[in-house]
């Protein structure tokens, strides 16, 4: 990805996270979230990470955030523009804020800078011999395309199949963990 | 193409406002969307991490998995932290922190 669109979309990402705190409708924070996470889905297909850039998209934005935008106005909260905003919270989180930003530009300038390891033709087709021959990932990889859907799913069902498995598992406790939480509760 | 320690500031600029957010705002909702962008920075660190670091020429796709494990979670922990909230504000018709006080001594 060339610089500009890095900090393009850096920009984009990091005005809506200000935003989240700055406006004080939670339907305009939702939205600034949503933009936020745009930018940050430009980020990963940038670090050529197509299949999580896509999944930020479709779950953080598309699901997530509808969730919240659905709860928010399901609570249909009328009062937060009128309150008061207290100093003390204010001054806290300035203060941490500054303390982890002075941290992370010392240890940013003091750690080695990396520029990014080469991702073209070359590179490409000499990982191909890594994969069985004749099959989708090893062709891709020779004609110089990063199959990264391929790759992930490679990945995940070869050495990560019992997490997998076990977050099937957690997904079904949460549904069901959700409508017990979500029902009428007996007086 | 950036560096990665431009991917590491930025990731970690993302990570103290969302941290900024949940110290200064009140209303649970968005604490809640504060901690979602707080996930996310982590996210950026993983991917950025994996593209630099690359293994027989390909990206580490060990650091993707663990950022795809990462969003499903988030995605369950979202819908089950909203239920709370919806029980929440049903119990107690707010869902401002500064009212919320029976816990304190």
């Amino acid at each position: 990805m060339p610089s500009y669109l890095f900090w393009l979309f850096a920009t984009v990402m990091l005005i809506g996270g200000a935003a989240v705190i700055a406006f004080r409708n939670p339907v305009s924070s939702a939205l600034s979230v949503v933009t936020c996470f745009v930018g940050l889905a430009g980020l990963f297909i940038g670090l050529s990470a197509f299949f999580v850039g896509v999944i930020q998209i479709l779950v953080y934005t598309g699901a997530v955030m509808v969730l919240f935008l659905f709860i928010i106005m399901l609570l249909d909260l009328k009062d937060e523009e009128k309150r008061a905003k207290g100093i003390a919270p204010l001054a806290a989180g300035v203060g941490l804020v500054i303390a982890f930003v002075v941290q992370l530009i010392g240890v940013l300038s003091r750690t080695p800078n990396k520029s990014a390891p080469a991702l073209n033709q070359e590179t490409l087709a000499a990982a191909a011999g890594h994969f069985p021959v004749g099959e989708k990932i090893a062709t891709s990889l020779t004609a110089g395309r990063l199959p990264d859907v391929q790759l992930i799913g490679h990945t995940l069902f070869t050495q990560y199949n019992l997490p997998l498995q076990i977050l099937g598992v957690l997904l079904l406790v949460a549904t069901i963990g959700v409508v017990a939480l979500s029902k009428k509760q007996a007086e | 193409m950036a560096s990665l320690n431009d991917y590491l500031l930025v990731s970690g600029l993302l990570f103290a406002s969302g941290l900024f957010g949940v110290v200064l705002r009140r209303n649970i909702i968005i604490v809640f969307m504060c901690l979602e962008l707080m996930l996310s920075a982590a996210n950026l660190s993983l991917v950025a991490f994996s593209r630099f670091n690359t293994v027989n020429g390909l990206p580490d796709y060990n650091g993707q998995m663990l950022v795809f494990f990462v969003i499903t979670v988030a995605a369950a922990e979202v819908a089950v932290g909203l239920a709370i909230i919806v029980a929440l504000y049903r119990a107690r018709q707010t869902i401002h922190t500064d009212e919320l006080t029976s816990l304190k001594g």
